[in-house]
């Protein structure tokens, strides 16, 4: 009878575990390359901005004099380009997506705490001090 | 005879997933004419290809359609490549192949459990969705997006996947091939399913032709037109045959796309098998210049994204024609004649994806 063609996995479906994961109780799958959220190091940053430029979305935006860095989480679409771009590695993806939000208040603003190092300085001759 | 009536099915509606309003004629019970109209969900996304660099524009391109985002993604990148001669590594062109059939296969799968949906039959709509999970987390693993994977770049492809895990990935297919094969009975053998689909919305061949049908709707009528025949991407190395029903009916939709299921596995165990090594991209120099129709099979059918660039990194023009837009004329001569209890089964028979035919 080909009425009863769902029987066989309908019998195992009742006898089995549940397909699902008990979320919360189990956290959901994660795996390497998920993509949650970006997070940025700001004592790396050196504010080039090249972040900014490549984000198809604009959802960073980098104020250089003022030594900010904000990211728009509700903007962002998290595509992964700027952490590809990035010449000094200081944002990463973070596997846990950001929450959700109550209120339209998705701006991040972190203040980029980067020195650069100071370099030897060059002696009238055009040789290193230290040299 | 009787008085005409105008009933309005959707942009909001129980078995529809997205928005479309058709306006259908009914004498009695009986649907005479169909005056379909879109436009609910425009979001201008062919715009912002002027405003955008052209290699940002895939992450947009990707975002078109929820469901076969990736193959929109390669179409894309596929037509900048061609402007711009670049010629894309062997294994780029497999990787790519291999997450378009995972595509096909999600893309599939879920169309399957809507329409189990839509015929009232909950626990093959669950099953369906939950064999769809497995593809879902192949694909999160190997390109790090679940929906909107992200992976295909101008040049290439972001992430490789090593050979370990092409194996394991081949390895794994063997179960989801057999829990598959139970699912299909159901969907090509349940007097149930049949009783619900046989003989409802013909199309004949010379209308699925004419009105200029595509993908599996053509396919079920007998046009069998395929786009991956045109061998674009890895599909030239491939063996394959478009999968063709002859009845024209809903149930013959629905079959084509279960063996196009079968089918597509049977594509990525090919793949896996003949992948070579090397790199993954092409660095990309300077900016395109001229005009190409890219033309690539998604799972509804034949994708086309027509590029115009100047020299500039901003493209001068993108316009994309999805298969739904094609399939809709079909779908107005499928639902005159037919009964308005069946009006779901049918829509929903040309998997309509109205997101993408918007933009």
């Amino acid at each position: 009878m080909a009425f009863f063609e769902m029987a066989k996995t309908a019998i195992r479906t009742v006898v089995s575990r549940p397909a699902t994961l008990m979320y919360p109780a189990r956290p959901g799958k994660k795996t390497g390359l998920s993509r949650g959220h970006v997070v940025i190091d700001p004592s790396r940053c050196i504010s080039c901005g090249m972040c900014m430029k490549k984000c198809p979305s604009e959802a960073i935006c980098v104020e250089k004099d003022e030594r900010i860095w904000r990211i728009d989480r509700l903007r962002c679409v998290v595509c992964n380009s700027c952490i590809e771009v990035c010449p000094v590695k200081c944002l990463r993806m973070d596997l846990q997506y950001s929450p959700a939000l109550l209120s339209h208040s998705g701006l991040e603003t972190f203040l980029i705490t980067y020195v650069k190092p100071e370099r030897p300085k060059k002696s009238e001759t055009g040789e290193n001090a230290d040299a | 005879m009787s008085r005409k009536i105008v009933i309005p099915f959707g942009p909001q509606h129980p078995v529809l997933p997205e928005p479309i309003h058709l306006d259908l004629v009914l004498e009695d019970e009986t649907v005479v004419d169909v005056i379909p109209s879109i436009g609910y969900i425009h979001r201008g996304l062919e715009t912002l290809v002027a405003k955008r660099e052209f290699t940002e524009y895939v992450y947009i391109a990707e975002r078109t359609c929820g469901i076969c985002s990736f193959i929109h993604g390669l179409t894309y990148c596929q037509g900048v490549e061609q402007i711009m001669d670049l010629e894309v590594p062997p294994r780029a062109h497999y990787l790519r192949t291999i997450w378009s059939e995972y595509s096909r296969l999600h893309s599939h799968l879920l169309w399957l459990g809507l329409f189990a949906d839509a015929m009232g039959f909950e626990n093959l709509f669950m099953n369906s969705w939950r064999l769809r999970e497995f593809v879902l987390d192949i694909l999160e693993e190997t390109t790090g997006g679940r929906v909107i994977q992200g992976s295909c770049k101008i040049g290439g492809v972001r992430k490789d996947i090593s050979n370990e895990k092409l194996a394991s990935m081949a390895a794994d297919l063997k179960g989801f091939e057999a829990e598959l094969s139970d699912l299909s009975d159901v969907f090509l053998h349940d007097d149930s399913v049949k009783s619900r689909l046989v003989d409802v919305g013909k199309l004949t061949r010379t209308d699925a032709y004419d009105l200029g049908a595509m993908g599996p709707v053509a396919r079920g009528s007998g046009v069998g037109i395929d786009l991956r025949k045109t061998g674009y991407a890895a599909y030239r190395d491939l063996r394959f045959e478009p999968v063709t029903e002859t009845a024209g009916d809903s149930y013959a939709r629905c079959a084509v796309r279960v063996r196009e299921l079968f089918g597509s596995i049977d594509l990525i165990r090919q793949a896996i098998e003949k992948i070579p090594e090397g790199d993954i991209e092409v660095k990309v120099k300077g900016n395109p210049d001229g005009e190409y129709f890219s033309r690539s099979e998604q799972p509804r059918g034949e994708l086309v994204h027509y590029l115009k660039a100047n020299g500039s990194k901003h493209l001068v023009r993108s316009r994309i024609r999805t298969p739904t837009l094609t399939n809709i004329p079909p779908l107005v001569k499928m639902l005159q004649g037919c009964e308005l209890a069946d009006v779901p089964v049918i829509v929903l028979s040309i998997d309509p994806c109205i997101g993408c035919t918007e933009r």
